[in-house]
């Protein structure tokens, strides 16, 4: 029912199918179910088109008809098992939900405690368990691999994760807490704010402290800048904060990259990293082993 | 010899030659994305040559442009024929002509663009796809302009399969067309959610069902009984699959939506409308095929009717193909994958492509008043073509079934075994030899082309007379 806005569909659909499958059937037996007369030859039908084109009357493949009627049959039987007659539940009572219900249910009885037993040990330990890193493994080749790569080694915007570096903090229980509930890298556009100018100062003086080449004429002036609307998150030395998922810019890694254009593009429009939560998603366990597992990765 | 008794053949000729023209094109296009996927390279980090732009020029190219002037050509050849009438307006046929070119010239320039509504094979926006509408209706009225002139009281059967195939193909036009214009390139469509997909879906479903499959049925009709000098094998048979298949088609949409948000109600009626469907399709195989029924011997001097017959075997596998992949078990392991691909290939490749080039060699000589300028060459066609198809979707069938068994093998803890990477990876060998395999069907095409090339050089258009009807016996 709930799929019909009215009772009424329901009927219209019932109803226009099965006057739809009994019409099929009996146009089939009726054209379709002919033999030939014994002793009866196959004749033309007596027109003719463009000079040569005649029509034979033979009757229909046998094994055609069969065919046609057992088909038929076939879907008039699937149609009461099963739901397709507007709101009727079918005799079966499957349903897509029900059966996917069924699935999770079963795969989690099964698979569940396979999970569940990595929960009661700490991160530190699991992440030398070599049974909870195959596990681990696996589950970060189908979950992971998407936007930090098959290695790990992240791509543009998405986070190495087998260097030391960690924007939102790299023990075990941060690195749980990220997949866990996900995370918002947040760098706000700053183009509407600073004069082109400023921007690009800041972005020279930026390098300087990633020890760049810059332009030396820009960087006081870029130093400046820096004080007075970046460092409130990237410190004043640039050393980032993990509170916020701010980048520490005084290093050689550059998520977004660290040529002038880049770093220009990301003050003037602002960056917005996603990392979504997996909680509800993979459940408790499955993050504990995959935090285990990204910790094995860099120590 | 006034223009009412001679055959409007000028129209047939422009749509046959366009036919062949955009054949190249829209199998090229195919060979280079099919290319790409194998190297990905190929797309030169350009958005105009990204595959994303160029999936749907191909598509487009090869159903509406290729497909679609190999069915005006043969159709207003047939119709004129086998009502003994020349075309009910030669101006209106004319404009159909230049109006398809005008919607086909546009397509190929947007959709590189990125200008597309995004729906499957209705990817051209709002329009282009008004000229459709308006360019299909003058079809319409040519087409059943002429059947009204005709001097043969009964219709025959092919015109029923061309004639349900230009008002289903209206319908779907229009129906699944509708849209909310917000400029001159972009529109949002006028549904909603699954109801959106539902209508896209019976649009999608019975542009195969009634562009690729009925239209190209009206070509078998006339074209296989023409070319093996045969009465068509039954009648009876026609009536029955005729009516069983335009009246099933339309309810096998829901298969593309299995295991989604489409209600469940909706999956089975469609599932179970595909498996009723398999018989109806099969009628047209069985009839085309029996046609040759005293004239088998003909397959083995005959290249033209070999092609039509073989076209009429993959049709028959396809049409088996398709109703078991309906089936929401297989589709669960087929859905997604390059066994869709492959399927469509062996309906497309084997069937609409196969039965088009028939009809051409049979068509051409006739309208140029020239034999064909070698035999030879037709065989040489029929060969490469048929290995180029065989490839395709071998290779499809294989990488297909492996990819879908790759994505659900689970391991011992229940983690998946493959990261997606993986089954790309795994895929490779097959994107290269479907490249091959298409490479090899349009290299087929070219030697037609050549073949075509050398017949009608120099030649002088042919001017029909229109014959009496003969007297019914």
């Amino acid at each position: 029912m709930a799929d019909f806005t009215s009772g009424f569909w329901s009927w219209y659909v019932a109803i226009l199918s099965i006057i739809s499958f009994i019409g099929v059937l009996y146009f089939t037996v009726r054209v379709g179910g002919k033999k030939l007369p014994p002793g009866e030859k196959v004749e033309s039908m007596g027109h003719v088109w463009d000079e040569d084109l005649h029509e034979l009357n033979n009757p229909a493949p046998r094994w055609w008809y069969l065919m046609f009627l057992f088909t038929t049959f076939w879907a008039m039987i699937y149609l009461f098992l099963y739901p397709g007659l507007g709101s009727y539940a079918g005799y079966l009572g499957w349903s897509q939900i029900g059966q996917y219900e069924e699935e999770v249910q079963a795969a989690n009885e099964k698979y569940g405690p396979i999970f569940d037993k990595f929960l009661s040990s700490d991160l530190e330990s699991l992440a030398k368990n070599p049974e909870a890193l195959t596990v681990g493994s696996r589950l970060f080749s189908t979950y992971c691999t998407t936007c930090h790569g098959s290695d790990a080694r992240g791509a543009r915007g998405f986070p190495n994760l087998r260097d030391k570096d960690w924007l939102f903090g790299g023990d075990p229980e941060n690195i749980k807490t990220t997949i866990m509930h996900g995370r918002q890298g947040v760098m706000a556009a700053w183009g509407a704010l600073i004069s082109e100018k400023e921007i690009h100062d800041t972005a020279e003086y930026i390098r300087t402290l990633g020890g760049l080449s810059a332009d030396p004429a820009a960087i006081a002036s870029g130093q400046k800048t820096f004080t007075t609307f970046c460092a409130v998150c990237h410190g004043a030395d640039g050393k980032g904060n993990i509170q916020l998922g701010a980048p520490n810019l005084s290093d050689d890694i550059w998520l977004y990259g660290g040529s002038s254009k880049k770093i220009i593009e990301s003050i003037t429009n602002g960056r917005n990293g996603v990392m979504p939560p997996h909680q509800d998603f993979l459940g408790e366990a499955k993050v504990h082993i995959l935090a285990a597992y990204v910790y094995s990765l860099s120590n | 010899m006034t223009d009412s008794n001679t055959y409007n053949y000028k129209v047939v000729r422009q749509f046959a030659i366009m036919t062949i023209v955009w054949g190249v094109v829209g199998m090229a296009v195919g060979v280079f994305i099919a290319a790409q996927l194998a190297w990905p390279a190929l797309n030169f980090d350009l958005p105009w040559l990204s595959f994303g732009r160029l999936r749907p020029l191909h598509t487009n190219a090869v159903i509406f442009a290729f497909g679609g002037s190999a069915l005006f050509a043969t159709s207003y050849y047939v119709v004129q024929r086998t009502c003994h009438a020349r075309l009910c307006s030669d101006k209106l046929a004319a404009f159909t002509f230049w109006g398809w070119q005008t919607v086909i010239v546009s397509a190929a320039i947007t959709l590189p663009l990125g200008i597309t509504s995004s729906k499957e094979y209705a990817e051209l926006e709002w329009p282009i796809d008004i000229l459709i509408a308006v360019v299909w209706v003058s079809y319409a009225w040519v087409f059943f302009g002429t059947i009204l002139k005709r001097k043969i009281k009964h219709i025959y059967v092919a015109n029923w399969f061309y004639g349900s195939f230009i008002i289903t193909v209206a319908v779907l036009h229009i129906v699944n067309s509708m849209a909310l214009p917000v400029s001159l390139t972009k529109s949002y469509s006028a549904y909603a959610g699954v109801q959106d997909a539902m209508i896209q879906w019976w649009y999608g479903h019975n542009a195969v069902g009634f562009f690729l499959t009925a239209g190209f049925l009206g070509m078998m009709y006339y074209f296989v009984p023409k070319q093996a000098n045969r009465p068509v094998y039954s009648y009876r048979l026609s009536i029955i699959h005729f009516w069983a298949l335009v009246f099933t088609y339309i309810w096998a949409g829901p298969h593309h939506l299995h295991y989604t948000a489409l209600p469940d109600w909706a999956q089975s009626l469609g599932m179970t409308m595909s498996i009723v469907l398999l018989a109806p399709s099969w009628g047209g195989m069985i009839n085309g095929m029996m046609t040759l029924s005293g004239a088998w011997h003909k397959l083995r001097s005959d290249p033209i009717l070999r092609i039509m017959i073989v076209s009429l075997s993959f049709y028959g596998m396809s049409t088996f193909e398709g109703p078991m992949m309906a089936i929401k078990t297989v589709n669960a392991l087929s859905h997604y994958t390059d066994w869709t691909i492959g399927h469509v290939h062996s309906g497309a490749l084997g069937w609409v492509a196969l039965i088009s080039l028939g009809c051409l060699y049979y068509m051409i000589p006739r309208l140029y008043g020239r034999e064909i300028y070698s035999v030879k060459l037709i065989e040489v066609h029929f060969w490469v073509s048929t290995i180029g198809i065989v490839l395709y979707i071998a290779s499809m069938w294989v990488s297909g079934i492996m990819q879908g068994l790759m994505w659900r093998a689970a391991n011992d803890d229940g983690t998946l075994t493959y990261s997606f990477v993986e089954t790309v990876q795994a895929m490779h060998p097959f994107y290269i030899i479907r490249f091959l395999g298409g490479a090899m069907f349009l290299l087929g095409t070219l030697v037609m082309v050549y073949n075509i090339w050398k017949t009608i050089a120099g030649s002088k258009p042919v001017i029909a007379p229109i014959p009496l009807p003969a007297a019914a016996h």
